[in-house]
């Protein structure tokens, strides 16, 4: 899936090749598909008052968060299906539809993020009883996780800005991508995570050359700190002040399930949720595929996926409540490991607008649920694809899917990354000399 | 007293300050502290239930005051209360 860094032809950048490979682009996609400044400004989601565009994002007026401003009538002009089949496959076919801060193309990160499979499920289909399952395998994005798509948004938008240093605080796949996109790029970046994240994780973010600092604590603690350095050193946290572009990136993966299934919206579909931002960004995108006349009929329902050990979002749920109540995270599935989910809110106002619903699952089902989906469809998920497998399971058993129902389950990252989880219970079928005899003994011949 | 750092956001309606010294033993009594120096500064952490906004956390000790007693989190002389705005996912 990954796309290789092209080198620009000389007719799309006439000024000859750029002094420094920083300054290099990393776009990927047709000349022809020029993307053009499409953002007026932000506002805050809470109390709709405006604030300039920047490296922001709360509202000076209340304290809430803020949310990219589109030039509406620009995008209505610009938005066709055809414009989105001829551009690239990647992310940035629907950047009509996503924050472009510079008419500078070479502002643009493309690594190949995006467009990624939506592979039917045949055989997880008929173990949850569903006729139509589909699996949105985004574990195919070039650090191996969806957060390549809010990373390569959140980048592109700081280079815009003129940033320089970017910065993340991660759970680990959000620290391999912006790890990776910055070594892509020739920017600096510095990424905290807990310090007792999954190998895979912590390797996956130092190979790139970045500066990982691990912390001693959780990713709430990370959380804290990351938001109280942004204060400080005015680098680009790509989800503290650039949030509000950051978070803009996941609703590619509405948009790609629409088109993918032959720009139809699926009946159902079922993802993870940590801060819960993916979730209601997926809803906020089929709801643009309407809006813009690309896609008729009923938004999807949506639902949600936790890990016991870190359920604040579904706990509330529970209790019919749209008040979260933090948590102290204790679970294997750690890129979901968020006691305090920023849009948790937001995520059960999607579940409760659309008719979704909100579990959890505890640890050793996520385990399970990790080996159903590679057992059953050759496809290997880190927890958070375990995590919305199990659910999965849980919903089939409690009657909450509709057989008939075209379900869409997001998997967000890949399994490599978590080897941990599944290696107590995971390992060689048989043990045997390199003798013919030996194995067929073995065998039981 | 008790030290506020206040973050960004905030700092327009502090001067530019962003740290104060405010009186108070709990929280609910340094943010009115807060309001009564620096006008506006209280509404924008509370909502108009007078609890703290779902947007804003707040953590005294380096603990989140939702794991300690709320608005009623004891505040030592020594303390920092810090100000930090929600963030999204990583």
């Amino acid at each position: 899936m990954t796309t290789p860094l092209t080198v620009p032809s000389p007719s799309k950048h006439p000024a000859g090749p750029p002094e420094h490979p920083a300054d290099a682009p990393h776009h990927t996609g047709p000349a022809d598909h020029h993307l053009g400044v499409n953002v007026l400004g932000l506002r805050c989601r809470e109390c709709a008052e405006p604030e300039p565009l920047g490296a922001s994002h709360v509202c000076s007026f209340c304290f809430g968060p803020l949310e990219v401003v589109y030039d509406e009538e620009l995008q209505q002009r610009r938005v066709s299906r055809h414009r989105i089949r001829s551009g690239p496959h990647s992310l940035w076919r629907y950047g009509d539809l996503l924050p472009v801060l510079s008419d500078d193309d070479r502002t643009r990160v493309d690594l190949g993020t995006g467009f990624t499979p939506l592979r039917p499920a045949p055989r997880l289909a008929e173990r949850l009883g569903l006729n139509e399952l589909w699996l949105k395998d985004d574990t195919r994005n070039p650090s191996g996780s969806f957060k390549d798509r809010v990373v390569t948004i959140a980048l592109s938008a700081a280079r815009a800005l003129g940033i320089e240093t970017i910065a993340c605080a991660s759970t680990g796949n959000l620290a391999n991508s912006v790890s990776a996109h910055a070594a892509a790029t020739g920017t600096t970046a510095y990424v905290f995570i807990p310090d007792d994240l999954e190998q895979g994780k912590i390797v996956g973010s130092a190979i790139y050359g970045a500066n990982v600092v691990a912390v001693h604590g959780s990713y709430d603690d990370v959380n804290r700190l990351a938001s109280e350095v942004a204060d400080v050193e005015g680098w680009g946290f790509v989800n503290v002040n650039l949030r509000a572009f950051y978070a803009e990136g996941s609703k590619s993966i509405g948009y790609e399930i629409a088109e993918q299934l032959g720009w139809r919206f699926p009946d159902h579909v079922v993802g993870p949720l940590a801060s819960g931002s993916m979730f209601s960004k997926i809803h906020k995108a089929f709801g643009e595929l309407r809006r813009f006349g690309l896609v008729d009929g009923a938004l999807p329902r949506m639902s949600g996926t936790q890990a016991t050990g870190c359920s604040p979002i579904a706990e509330a749920f529970e209790r019919q409540s749209f008040d979260v109540r933090p948590q102290k995270a204790d679970t294997i599935a750690r890129s979901l490991a968020i006691g305090n989910p920023a849009d948790g809110y937001y995520a059960l106002k999607v579940a409760d607008e659309t008719g979704g619903i909100i579990g959890h699952v505890p640890d050793d089902e996520v385990v399970a649920g990790i080996k159903l989906l590679a057992e059953t469809e050759g496809l290997f998920a880190e927890t958070a694809g375990g995590v919305t497998v199990a659910n999965l399971m849980r919903f089939a058993e409690a009657g909450l899917l509709d057989r008939d129902e075209r379900t869409v389950a997001i998997i967000s990252g890949s399994g490599y990354k978590t080897i941990e989880a599944v290696a107590p219970t995971t390992g060689p079928t048989f043990s045997v000399a390199p003798s013919l005899d030996d194995l067929q003994r073995a065998l039981g011949r | 007293m008790p030290k506020v750092r206040i973050p960004t956001p905030l700092r327009k309606l502090t001067d530019g300050e962003a740290q104060l010294t405010v009186e108070g033993d709990d929280l609910r009594t340094v943010i009115d502290n807060l309001q009564a120096r620096h006008p506006g500064l209280g509404e924008r952490l509370l909502d108009d239930d007078g609890q703290l906004r779902r947007f804003v956390n707040v953590f005294v000790r380096d603990e989140d005051v939702r794991f300690q007693q709320g608005l009623d989190t004891e505040v030592g002389e020594t303390d920092t209360v810090s100000i930090v705005p929600a963030v999204a996912g990583g």
